[in-house]
């Protein structure tokens, strides 16, 4: 994949905001400062809500001229109605979910099509800590295991198969190293971030 | 400032003629953008920021956000302050008299509502020469008003910014304010509102009336840390007279409060709270209610706040993001209850301060279009 080279914007949000449409109405799922949303609003012409539960991040937000709401993802989607959003995003933030398979319902209820990116912690250097004993450390998984927020560790293939559960199917998937570079070559060992774009079914 | 044009009330009824006292601070810029209307809850009124002149304790009731360098900053804003229909605090008000009939209205003062308020706010835009608010801001009683706003002028404010708020109160906070008005209305002295002819006040009326309002205010939590289960004495006095610091605190403040407050105001204020349910119109639909408003929005709860919960103002997002209006909301971990509104939090005042960058950024962008037109 080609991907377009964007100044200022880590490379996995890049490469996601390639698959956004322009206009699209966007619900993006601990958004965090705003970055994200900012861009497709300026670039794009996008817009929409972000969620965010840290209250630091909520000035940040306003800041960039992102409409925020703080609440916790888990406590529910209650908020958006059916279809409200052409695309939903809920980038590296699923890990950190203690119910992922509610959170994905319901990104599937408001959302025509999502963008999910999570760690895949089948990535080589986190098989091989296993392989040595020791729960993995790094760039994209940088916590110790007794202080980490992300509650849930899954493979690209693990994602697949709730994907599929509830109801959405792959229709992009790209593999991001640590740099935020494409993987194509051996994505499931060498891909440290999974990123996937589903719709429903 | 007097308006002699009447003013139709919402009860049907209309206030033939009317003084509205307000406060403004900062100056107003060239192309009159920067108004910020500031309004008021249940007990405050149009001194919203700075001293008097040789008072250093007339402190404005919202000191800690308006002012310059402050979230509101007045340095860059043009702050209004008015003195709502009713209450007691200069703005034609149950005390004073009735042309009509030469006395004090008394309780025979209309029975405004925050919409009636609303509509005399914008008169009082009108000759101040202000055609659209930069923001209209309140927090409870006075979200409400900044509420209304979006609603009644949708073209005459950019900016709404709703804190500690609801769209409609509960049952629950409706029985809160009659056990009030009941402590007034059954005070001996109330004399069907016609007290000042008898030159007495219904004291104890009031000072009930605020005792519960004040405890409303506070959260469980905030009340335990402050007074716990304290002792004014060493031990009980096994008697009727205050014994819990709590006790001595609530007859304080509801003293207090007995000699500056007038008891029809509050009668009438509480039932202006009641009354408020701009869904009602609508069958009970908020976000029909909310679908010709064009503001942006700062809606902002306090998680410890049980008397306008943070579920109330979730209900107004809601019906925004139902209408795919541009909001905000922020829902403030503070421990203070509903009174956490008034009281300086960082992350309150950050979220609150940021959001008035963005209007004043935004000023600033209308302004370079409109030379960029020209050029």
């Amino acid at each position: 994949m080609i991907m377009p080279s964007i100044s200022g914007l880590r490379a996995d949000l890049a490469l996601i905001a390639h698959w956004v449409a322009p206009h699209a109405r966007v619900l993006d799922l601990g958004c965090g400062d705003g970055e994200m949303l900012a861009y497709l609003q300026q670039k794009k012409q996008c817009n929409g809500y972000g969620v965010e539960i840290d209250d630091d991040k909520i000035p940040r937000c306003v800041e960039r001229d992102v409409h925020v709401i703080q609440q916790n993802i888990e406590e529910g989607l209650a908020m958006f109605a059916d279809d409200a959003f052409d695309t939903v995003l809920c980038l590296s933030a699923l890990q950190m979910m203690k119910h992922v398979e509610p959170v994905l319902r319901d990104i599937t209820r408001v959302g025509r099509e999502a963008i999910v990116s999570f760690p895949n912690f089948a990535y080589w250097p986190h098989r091989l800590s296993l392989m040595l004993g020791r729960m993995p450390v790094s760039e994209s998984l940088p916590f110790e295991w007794y202080d980490t927020p992300n509650l849930r560790c899954a493979t690209i293939s693990d994602f697949e198969d709730l994907a599929r559960e509830v109801g959405l199917e792959v229709v992009d998937f790209v593999a991001l190293s640590e740099e935020g570079n494409p993987v194509s070559f051996l994505p499931h060992w060498r891909g440290s971030l999974a990123v996937f774009r589903l719709r429903k079914q | 400032m007097h308006f002699s044009e009447p003013l139709p009330l919402q009860s049907g009824a209309s206030l033939a003629d009317y003084t509205l006292v307000y406060e403004t601070y900062g100056t107003l810029n060239a192309d009159r953008s920067n108004a910020v209307l500031v309004c008021h809850a249940l007990n405050a009124s149009h001194h919203v920021a700075g001293s008097y002149e040789g008072k250093p304790k007339s402190e404005g009731w919202w000191n800690n956000m308006v002012g310059p360098g402050k979230a509101l900053d007045t340095d860059r804003f043009f702050v209004i302050g008015v003195n709502n229909l009713g209450s007691c605090f200069g703005s034609t008000g149950p005390m004073h008299n009735n042309p009509a009939t030469g006395k004090p209205y008394g309780a025979s003062f209309p029975v405004v509502t925050v919409e009636d308020w609303v509509h005399a706010q914008a008169r009082l835009a009108d000759r101040l020469g202000i055609q659209k608010f930069a923001a209209v801001m309140g927090g409870s009683l006075g979200g409400m008003q900044a509420l209304a706003w979006s609603m009644l002028y949708p073209s005459r404010i950019a900016h709404s910014l709703v804190i500690a708020s609801t769209p409609k109160l509960s049952a629950q906070n409706i029985a809160f304010n009659d056990v009030a008005r009941q402590a007034i209305l059954t005070d001996p002295e109330y004399h069907d509102g016609d007290f000042y002819a008898h030159g007495v006040v219904p004291k104890r009326g009031l000072r009930v009336a605020r005792m519960i309002g004040h405890i409303t205010y506070l959260s469980d939590d905030d009340m335990a840390e402050k007074f716990g289960r304290d002792l004014r004495n060493a031990d009980y006095q096994f008697g009727y007279g205050v014994d819990f610091e709590i006790e001595s605190y609530l007859r304080y403040q509801g003293e207090k409060f007995s000699e500056y407050f007038d008891a029809n105001t509050y009668l009438l204020i509480t039932k202006v709270l009641d009354y408020f349910d701009p869904a009602r119109a609508h069958d009970g639909n908020l976000d029909a209610a909310l679908a010709n408003t064009e503001a942006e929005f700062l809606v902002v709860s306090f998680t410890t706040d049980w008397r306008f919960a943070p579920e109330r103002s979730r209900e107004i997002v809601q019906a925004l993001v139902n209408n795919q209006r541009r909001v905000t909301y922020a829902e403030i971990d503070a421990p203070h209850g509903h009174d956490a509104f008034l009281l300086d939090d960082a992350r309150y005042m950050g979220v609150v301060r940021a959001y008035y960058d963005k209007v004043w950024r935004q000023l600033g962008q209308g302004a370079a279009t409109v030379l960029g037109e020209a050029a």
